[in-house]
């Protein structure tokens, strides 16, 4: 016998099941009033300092179907790269968002403010990213993602740089498909199955 | 002085002690889990940040899921319960100031949800959903009722056990956990193949909470305790790498 450790083990997931909507996103599952608003409607407030941007996308299942039901949540730093409490942040970016996929084409849209890259510890520069979480019916523990962007330098990033097979890089980058408009689709399984982080 | 279990980077996730992705017994979860292995990454200040809730998100009755859906005070029907308990990290610290939202279904296993037509009732008195954020100690509680087990279409006669979903941020973006509490003594667990996709008895479970009739209110409610245990940081003492911020 040894000593016990004095630390304890995380509680272990669960998936967040059909009726996620209800207790994280009420309104939108159509039970109005029980709060005034969902949480996390927009990660940015008028007067948000950068360019404005709108990610499109969808989540889709190992058959090619887009989820219908996937909730997910993003989170990110302003323009300069700051996340909110941090100082100097910009106080119009809160950096956190919730949003769904459409319930009859699975399309989600996330309109933000495009981030600043965030050094990690040791000063080395992450290109800009916006981390991603991504829960639903069948997940049994939430997926963690990021989004990049495909006009940014991506070239120097330490997270996509650890991405051993080159070819996964690219489902980690957001398209342009216009000005200020990205599609990033999250593929769960499959040809080009999205890489997700264990970090 | 900050303290030094906030500095370092977030303890890698055991991922033995959480469910398996892939469990053919909850079919949906064979073509949404992925096949490939997961990227490992130490953490960064974008998993290590995270968004914060102050109280004045709270409504008076936003974690009394007896009342906040009444349009008229009657409370909702069923077995009433408190349901209550502590956020700690992996280092036994409490996380305070967190949000915990919680969602189920009524007292006859029905959610009042487009997609559920159970053959239970809707309790006009019941939304279903309520948060609260953890005090300043991590504890948190909610006033609800018992939640029915429900069927569901998976294996031709598969019913959910009791239970609660339950959402906990902590303060970083990649403490986020989902997860279900169920409830001491119902047969329905061993036989629910949600549950089974934990292989680790142990850690199934710490998702059983037990009745706890210290904080039953006589002739009001019962009361059952779920304490979650979130990620925690490495303390960075005898690191002499420089600080990344
Ligand atoms: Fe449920």
């Amino acid at each position: 016998m040894v000593q016990p450790l004095d630390t304890l083990i995380e509680t272990p997931s669960q998936t967040a099941g059909p009726y996620v909507h209800i207790g994280c996103i009420p309104t939108f599952a159509g039970l109005p009033g029980v709060y005034p608003q969902d949480l996390g409607l927009s990660p940015i407030a008028p007067g948000a300092k950068g360019q404005i941007i709108t990610i499109t996308g969808a989540v889709i299942d190992g058959t090619g179907w887009a989820l219908r039901d996937a909730m997910m949540e993003s989170w990110q730093p302003d323009a300069a790269g700051l996340f909110a409490g941090q100082e100097g942040a910009d106080p119009a970016v809160s950096g956190f968002c919730r949003f769904a996929a459409d319930k009859d084409s699975g399309l989600f849209a996330l309109t933000t403010v495009k981030p600043g890259p965030v050094p990690q510890r040791g000063g080395a520069m992450q290109a800009p990213h916006i981390s991603l979480w991504v829960v639903a019916r069948g997940i049994n523990i939430g997926l963690s993602t990021r989004i990049y962007f495909e006009d940014e330098d991506n070239s120097t990033d330490p997270l996509l740089a650890r991405i051993e097979q080159r070819p996964r890089v690219d489902t980690l980058i957001a398209k342009k498909t216009g000005e200020g408009q990205y599609r990033f689709d999250i593929r769960l399984q499959g040809d080009h199955e999205t890489v997700f982080l264990d970090i | 002085m900050k303290d030094m279990t906030d500095n370092g980077p977030l303890i890698p996730r055991q991922r033995d002690m959480h469910p398996v992705p892939y469990d053919p017994d909850y079919k949906t979860s064979v073509p949404r889990s992925p096949k490939w292995p997961l990227l490992s990454m130490e953490s960064t200040p974008s998993e290590e940040t995270g968004p914060r809730f102050g109280n004045s998100l709270l409504g008076p009755l936003d974690n009394n899921l007896i009342l906040n859906f009444s349009k008229d005070g009657s409370p909702a029907i069923g077995e009433r319960i408190l349901m209550h308990g502590r956020v700690l990290d992996e280092n036994a610290r409490p996380v305070p100031h967190t949000l915990v939202e919680i969602w189920q279904a009524n007292a006859g296993g029905r959610y009042r949800h487009v997609k559920d037509n159970y053959l239970a009732p809707l309790d006009p008195n019941f939304g279903g959903c309520g948060r609260t954020i953890t005090d300043a100690e991590g504890r948190y509680q909610f006033l609800t009722i018992r939640p029915g087990a429900y069927p569901w279409p998976n294996r031709a006669n598969d019913w959910r056990p009791m239970h609660i979903h339950i959402s906990v941020f902590g303060h970083s973006f990649g403490q986020r956990l989902i997860t279900q509490m169920y409830f001491e003594g119902d047969p329905l667990i061993d036989r629910c193949p949600i549950a089974a996709t934990i292989k680790n008895r142990s850690q199934l479970d710490r998702l059983v909470a037990p009745l706890d009739m210290a904080r039953a209110r006589p002739l009001d409610f019962l009361a059952y305790k779920f304490d979650i245990v979130l990620r925690g940081r490495r303390q960075t003492m005898f690191e002499n790498r420089l600080e990344g911020m």
